[in-house]
């Protein structure tokens, strides 16, 4: 033990080849994370950045103990993790406070379980209260408190318990840009300063601009199956500044990063590929999945677009910000152009096709009748859906059947999703129609 | 602290730190109810024969003493209901395999019809405490008990598998031990709901308070000193001022434990609700701001909390990780789990079918469908007169928040009212008006049970949002079609949940209200109840368990086949937030 500690060079936390899989209902696995590898050193903040499903929030669940990898190990100060560790805490997305208990009782609760004395557990959680900033609502319960203040008790319930790691899963996505900005100021003020008794940081975050300001060290996670596809350090000193030409600059190359065609991604290179030939080779493509994307999103960023300033060409992040989205957003809608062929998204850019332009120029009903003619060229499963109508004779099919082909390939939620992704896909082009009364497809469109 | 210029001496000012007027009123309080409850605990032990005689006096004076022999059964099976609930349905919760027995049963048991049991579960309580009170008093327990406990159980178990995941997450991560995790997040997180089923089952319950206290087996006849006693001696003797006295103080009593309890419970459990936000009032009691005022009370509540804070420390804390997704089950063992489920319930459709055929015949069986057919018939036309008549009036009040405030505590009392209580009346103009019991009897299985529908509905009308509410108004949907089109789909997951609760009620009403005695007239309609009713007196458990067994098949299979279907279409379709 004593080695452990003065040896300079030991990891905080490492994690070797972790691998996890859930079980879906067919007996088989479904794989969200594979081939994790990750060191936290003392002094650092690790920020994990990726999309929703790219087993982020799973990597984080396992460091904190709350779930065990289906193979790989997990280790803090040296030690296996099984279970939730004593030096390991976490602050939520969605605060996760017991709105039964006040600011003082919610901080208390992580000492409380540790048996502490009382006077002990008093003393300690008025020092996280005070540090916090929180000082006057003890208190208070966490319905009287806005956002940012319930994200502080957030922050000082798990800084009391003087964890060496802190765990932070999206801790800034569900409070507004101007108390978000002021929170992540704050936390790094303490950061620095070492006022705040951690160790080390990882950060879950799918926003960039939160990552490159926070972390020293950011790894970019890809999605199906999750795994890390770069890894990028982030030198520029602390305090950093948005504006910075360097900062832009790493921004974007973020940007670049996430969006660079890679074999396997949904709706990049290969099952585009596979779109126009999914008529030739059934089954092929029909197994990606698709994200929820709303029709009026898809036209509004072909139209933002097309206009000027940008003209067919628009770099990402810029169109982000004038935009206000964060990537979970605006990725999907990109990418479903993409698989649509309306627009070509590359090197952080997004170029409209001849397509795409066109149909910024069309009225309404031309709009769609193109829509519908690239559904069906290029989705194969919307392809799919429209020939088992055809072939039919009643023109109608249930919605348990594709569900049951989909999920040959992904989980049941996916599987959802995707059929729910198409469906709205298909109402716009007036491609099929779909009654959510009896859960079935059909050709006729209601009256 | 304090500034000694603004600080003026004050007279009595040790009076004031000793204790404060709340106090006052709290010590006041709290002895009153423990010499309540010890003059009620009085006479358990005494042997049987003084209560069978005709030892139970009309005189009203007695009524104080018999509503808190009453009162403590009531709360002794709430108790018990609230031991049920923790251990069974957190059983359910944890555990996948005892999940896939334990929830069905519960929704059996909650829709068989309870009253029908009486006699079979008396004589084993009584052949416990062989000769004292206690065992009829264990009795007259568990029948109450069957009557709140399974909604109870259904809340807490479907709470505890609606659990917010961060929530869990954050017990996991600050590792609370299962037992804290137990008290600190999942019973706080269920509260809410429970304590209003907790209110439900009293209400409920006093419907077999009467069935409970005055039973006859074989030849025994126990009169258990209490309210519902009192009334059956009334109602035998035909004394109408001793009903009216009972039902005064019937009164008394649920207006003290609704004020004393229950609202205080139930203002004190809005923190609990974990939808967290600010705005609109929160509901008041009196009774709680002097408990939260009273320094003994705040004292009480400290001990009590150090006491639960004790016992997390106490309980044990697991070594390894805490499974907090349910684990998956090994499908090996699922099958022997599953064969010895099969066995089981096999073995008890042997026992019945062979205690059925070798003691009634096969057209019996079919004569006593033919029964259930009439009182289905009966509950179906029931529920569909009451709906018609409150379903309107519902959403009438619902729409007029002032008038809302005003008719459904009125509506929610009236749940709770006996409504056995007023059987005699019926009897008594069903005889001297010469009407034919077969439909004149019918309205009495709905009497206390229609209320559901009025007091759900008015939640579902007073639910409905305020801008639909205004669009409608602006486009001019008036009439017939603001009805159709809004009226009444807005409120149909409200209404069919109320109907789903009446029509059961209504089922088990069935039992008591189909045979109904005033003196020496017996009065009697056609259908399953009156049967069971009939065999109950008698004592003959073959019948009883035919009877019982036909009812609990109908009450299932009308469940399944149209409320749940029905329901899950309303909820899906029409759930408006």
């Amino acid at each position: 033990m004593n080695s452990v500690m003065s040896h300079p060079a030991e990891a905080l936390l490492s994690v070797e080849n972790v691998r996890k899989a859930f079980p879906k209902p067919d007996g088989s696995d479904l794989l969200v994370l594979e081939g994790v590898n990750l060191r936290l050193e003392a002094g650092q903040i690790v920020g994990l950045l990726g999309r929703s499903g790219s087993g982020k929030s799973t990597l984080l669940r396992l460091i904190a103990g709350l779930a065990d990898p289906s193979s790989g190990s997990l280790s803090f100060h040296g030690h296996p993790i099984h279970g939730p560790a004593a030096g390991i805490a976490m602050v939520f997305q969605s605060f996760a406070l017991f709105p039964w208990m006040t600011v003082f009782e919610n901080v208390a609760l992580g000492l409380e379980a540790q048996r502490m004395p009382k006077g002990e557990i008093r003393k300690r959680s008025l020092a996280a209260i005070d540090l916090i900033g929180l000082d006057g609502f003890e208190s208070a319960y966490p319905r009287e408190l806005s956002g940012g203040m319930r994200q502080r008790v957030g922050f000082a319930r798990a800084l009391v318990v003087h964890p060496d790691i802190l765990l932070m899963d999206e801790p800034f996505s569900a409070l507004d840009v101007l108390t978000a900005e002021t929170l992540r100021t704050d936390f790094l003020d303490l950061w620095s300063e070492g006022r705040a008794p951690i160790k080390g940081v990882i950060l879950v975050t799918h926003n960039i601009e939160e990552a490159v300001l926070m972390c020293d060290r950011i790894l970019v996670f890809g999605s199906n199956p999750g795994r890390i596809l770069s890894e990028i350090n982030v030198t520029l000193p602390q305090p950093r500044k948005r504006l910075d030409p360097s900062f832009r600059e790493l921004v974007e190359r973020i940007y670049v990063e996430m969006t660079s065609r890679r074999k396997g991604g949904p709706g990049t290179g290969a099952d585009a590929a596979a779109g126009n030939r999914a008529e030739r080779f059934p089954g092929l493509g029909i197994g990606s999945v698709l994200p929820r994307v709303s029709s009026n999103l898809l036209s509004g960023l072909i139209e933002t677009v097309a206009a000027p300033p940008f003209n067919g060409t628009a770099d990402l992040p810029k169109i982000a910000s004038d935009l206000q989205m964060e990537i979970d957003e605006l990725f999907p809608v990109a990418e479903t152009l993409q698989l649509m062929r309306f627009a070509e998204v590359e090197r952080g850019d997004i170029k409209l096709t001849e397509a795409g332009m066109a149909f910024a120029n069309l009225a309404l009903d031309e709009r769609k009748r193109l829509f519908a003619r690239h559904l069906l060229t290029y989705v194969p499963l919307a392809a799919h859906i429209r020939r088992v109508l055809d072939e039919r004779a009643s023109h109608a099919a249930r919605k348990s059947r594709f569900i049951d082909e989909l999920e040959d390939f992904m989980g049941e939620d996916d599987a959802e999703q995707t059929l729910r992704a198409i469906i709205s896909l298909a109402r716009y082009g007036e491609v099929f129609a779909y009654n959510d009364e009896n859960a079935s497809f059909s050709l006729e469109n209601p009256v | 602290m304090s500034d000694p210029t603004t600080t003026r001496t004050e007279p009595f000012a040790f009076v004031r730190d000793l204790a404060s007027r709340w106090d006052i009123i709290a010590i006041v309080v709290v002895i009153g109810v423990l010499t309540f409850f010890a003059e009620a605990s009085r006479g358990l032990l005494a042997p049987m024969s003084k209560i069978t005689g005709e030892t139970l006096s009309l005189d009203p004076v007695h009524l104080p003493v018999y509503a808190a022999r009453t009162t403590l059964r009531m709360f002794t099976a709430l108790v018990v209901s609230l031991l049920f609930t923790f251990t069974y349905a957190t059983w359910a919760a944890k555990s996948a395999r005892a999940e896939k027995l334990l929830v069905p049963l519960l929704d059996i048991l909650q829709s068989v019809p309870i009253l029908g049991f009486l006699s079979i579960t008396l004589v084993f309580f009584m052949s416990l405490v062989p000769g004292r009170v206690l065992g009829a008093e264990f009795a007259a327990v568990f029948v109450i008990f069957t009557s709140q406990a399974w909604n109870m159980a259904f809340s807490f178990y479907q709470s505890l598998r609606t659990l917010p995941d961060e929530l869990c997450d954050a017990c996991g991560s600050f590792r609370l031990t299962p037992w804290m995790r137990f008290w600190q997040l999942e019973v706080p997180f269920a509260m809410p709901a429970l304590l209003w089923n907790m209110m439900m089952s009293m209400s409920g319950s006093w419907f077999f308070v009467v069935a409970s206290e005055a039973f006859t087996v074989g030849k025994t006849n126990v009169m258990l000193p209490g309210i519902g006693s009192y009334i059956a001696v009334a109602n035998a003797q035909g004394n109408l001022r001793a009903i009216g006295w009972a039902i005064l103080t019937m009164l008394i009593v649920i207006l003290l434990y609704d004020q004393l309890i229950f609202r205080p419970l139930v203002v004190w459990s809005d923190r609990f609700k974990v939808d967290q936000e600010l705005g609109g009032r929160s509901p008041r009691s009196w009774a709680l701001t002097m408990m939260q005022h009273s320094r003994i009370v705040a004292a009480m509540r400290t001990l009590f909390f150090a006491a639960v804070r004790w016992t997390g420390r106490w309980a044990p804390r697991p070594q390894a990780l805490i499974s907090l997704a349910r684990a998956g089950t090994a499908r090996s063992t699922d099958m022997i789990w599953f064969s010895v489920l099969v066995l089981l319930v096999g073995l008890a459709l042997w026992r019945i079918a062979t205690t059925l055929i070798g003691e009634t015949s096969l057209p019996e069986a079919i004569e006593v469908c033919e029964l259930a057919a009439i009182t289905m018939i009966r509950v179906v036309i029931l529920i569909a007169l009451a709906s018609l008549l409150w379903v309107p009036i519902g959403i009438w009040v619902g729409l007029r928040p002032r008038a809302t405030q005003i008719v459904q505590p009125v509506a929610q009392f009236l749940a709770a009212f006996p409504a056995n209580l007023l059987f005699p009346l019926a009897v008594f103009g069903i005889v001297s008006g010469k009407l034919n019991p077969d439909i004149w009897l019918s309205p009495l299985m709905i009497l206390g049970t229609q209320w559901y529908i009025l007091f759900n509905v008015i939640a579902g009308a007073s639910a409905m949002p305020q801008e639909l509410r205004y669009a409608s108004q602006n486009f001019g949907i008036s009439g017939w079609l603001w009805w159709r089109k809004v009226a009444l789909p807005g409120v149909l997951p409200y209404y069919v949940t109320g109907a789903i609760t009446a029509s059961g009620g209504s089922w088990n009403a069935a039992i008591v209200a189909e045979l109904v005695s005033w003196r020496d007239v017996e009065v009697k309609a056609h259908g399953i109840g009156a049967y069971i009713d009939q065999a109950t007196t008698a004592g003959d458990f073959h019948r009883i368990i035919l009877g019982i067994t036909t009812m609990s098949l109908f009450v299932v299979a009308i469940n399944r086949a149209f409320w749940r279907p029905l329901y899950y279409y309303a909820e899906r379709k029409f759930r408006l937030t």
